[in-house]
């Protein structure tokens, strides 16, 4: 599946299917620190992701 | 995941309260601590005008519309700091919000006013950028609430902000500034509005789920400026404590808080203290502890060091 992140934005590519923990653990991303949007909803972290779904990795901690 | 409240699908867990919600759950999760935040740090009532300072980001936007969903009078104000194309699309984030709910907008442009984007004043003056962008924003916020009436200043800082700042105030022990750190700063002299937060008791992942359940378009892109600031590292290892053990965050800010109240018992309150301490700047009316304020001790010295045509 391809996997939309910010601050930078960029595209990377994980095989699918995972669960939502799972790709954050293989990204290096800590839970707390984002949201994963499938295509317009959020999902939970027990959440299966499938190869045709459109994710989108948001960062939610601000530096302002 | 199921709702605990109402078994629906959960579109958010939060660990640091055993819980997750759906949707609808989530949005009434997030109004209630709000509501309980303004009432229990007696911010405001609906008889009071509260002016909220928007950056277009997801927190002050969020508050924006939670205040309103709330029934209390809420304006917004923007401070547009020329920051090229973040300050353009988040400018263009506020004005698209507002407009579309026809909810009163005020701007303040500091290439107008004050004749540079914040960058360029900041390389006048020669002080870091954040710092300089402090002083002008905590100004401008005060003084368009007194200005246009508004008796409250509520912004959009939320409880990873606040713990952030207090590990950062106190790794450096920078004590002068803790007794700042609460949820309401008092009205204490004529010329200040009361300062308020009213997403304290909210984690920054609960404000953005708010946001994206909610619809509210906000800018996801970060300011430039921001890239490397000490306040993200905080927030990360704050975060990994937090994944370790939920609740770190919010026990260590409400955990001082608290420490706060019992302390104020015994000392003279924050108002009483501003009262002796605080008059007039000489040059702009508004209350300092110096003869001349920061602001206008910023402005002057750019003015000095500078080709740009500095307002008044
Ligand atoms: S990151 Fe610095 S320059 Fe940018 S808005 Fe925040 S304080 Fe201002
Ligand atoms: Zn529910
Ligand atoms: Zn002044």
């Amino acid at each position: 599946m391809k996997i939309l992140l910010n601050h930078p934005v960029r595209e990377v590519e994980v095989k699918g299917p995972r669960r939502v923990r799972e790709v954050l653990k293989e990204l290096n991303l800590l839970p707390e620190s984002v949201l994963v949007v499938r295509g317009d909803d959020l999902v939970t972290e027990d959440e299966l992701l499938k190869d045709e779904d459109r994710i989108e990795i948001r960062p939610v901690i601000s530096g302002g | 995941m199921r709702c605990r409240k109402c078994k629906g699908k959960a579109v958010l867990d939060i660990p640091r309260h055993h819980t997750a919600f759906c949707k609808a759950c989530l949005t009434e999760f997030v109004c209630a601590q709000v509501e309980r935040a303004v009432a229990e740090e007696r911010m405001f009532t609906t008889a009071d005008r509260v002016l909220v300072a928007v950056s277009g980001g997801k927190d002050s936007l969020s508050l924006l519309n939670i205040l309103r969903k709330l029934g209390y009078q809420a304006d917004a104000f923007y401070v547009d700091l020329g920051i090229g194309e973040y300050s353009r699309q988040s400018k263009e984030k506020v004005e698209r919000y507002t407009g579309a709910r026809g909810i009163p907008l005020y701007v303040h442009e500091l290439k107008e006013d004050e004749g540079a984007g914040i960058n360029d004043l900041a390389d006048l003056v020669r002080r870091p950028t954040c710092s300089v962008c402090g002083t002008l924003k905590r100004y401008h916020f005060n003084r368009a609430a007194v200005m246009k009436g508004y008796n409250v200043l509520a912004t959009g800082h939320n409880l990873d902000d606040e713990a952030a700042r207090l590990l950062g105030n106190v790794l450096h022990w920078q004590e002068q500034y803790l007794e700042k750190q609460g949820p309401t700063l008092p009205d204490s002299v004529e010329g200040f509005a009361k300062k308020v937060k009213p997403l304290y008791r909210l984690a920054e992942r609960e404000i953005a789920a708010y946001a994206i359940v909610n619809g509210i378009d906000y800018i996801v892109e970060e300011c430039p400026n921001a890239q490397g600031a000490k306040m993200l590292l905080y927030k990360d290892i704050l975060n990994r404590l937090e994944s370790e053990s939920p609740g770190t965050k919010q026990a260590f800010y409400w955990g001082f808080l608290a420490r706060q109240k019992t302390d104020a018992q015994t000392r003279p309150s924050m108002a009483e203290h501003d009262r002796a301490v605080l008059h007039p700047c000489a040059t702009c009316g508004q209350p300092t502890t110096g003869e001349i304020c920061s602001y206008c001790k910023l402005m002057a010295r750019a003015q000095k060091n500078g080709p740009a045509p500095v307002g008044s």
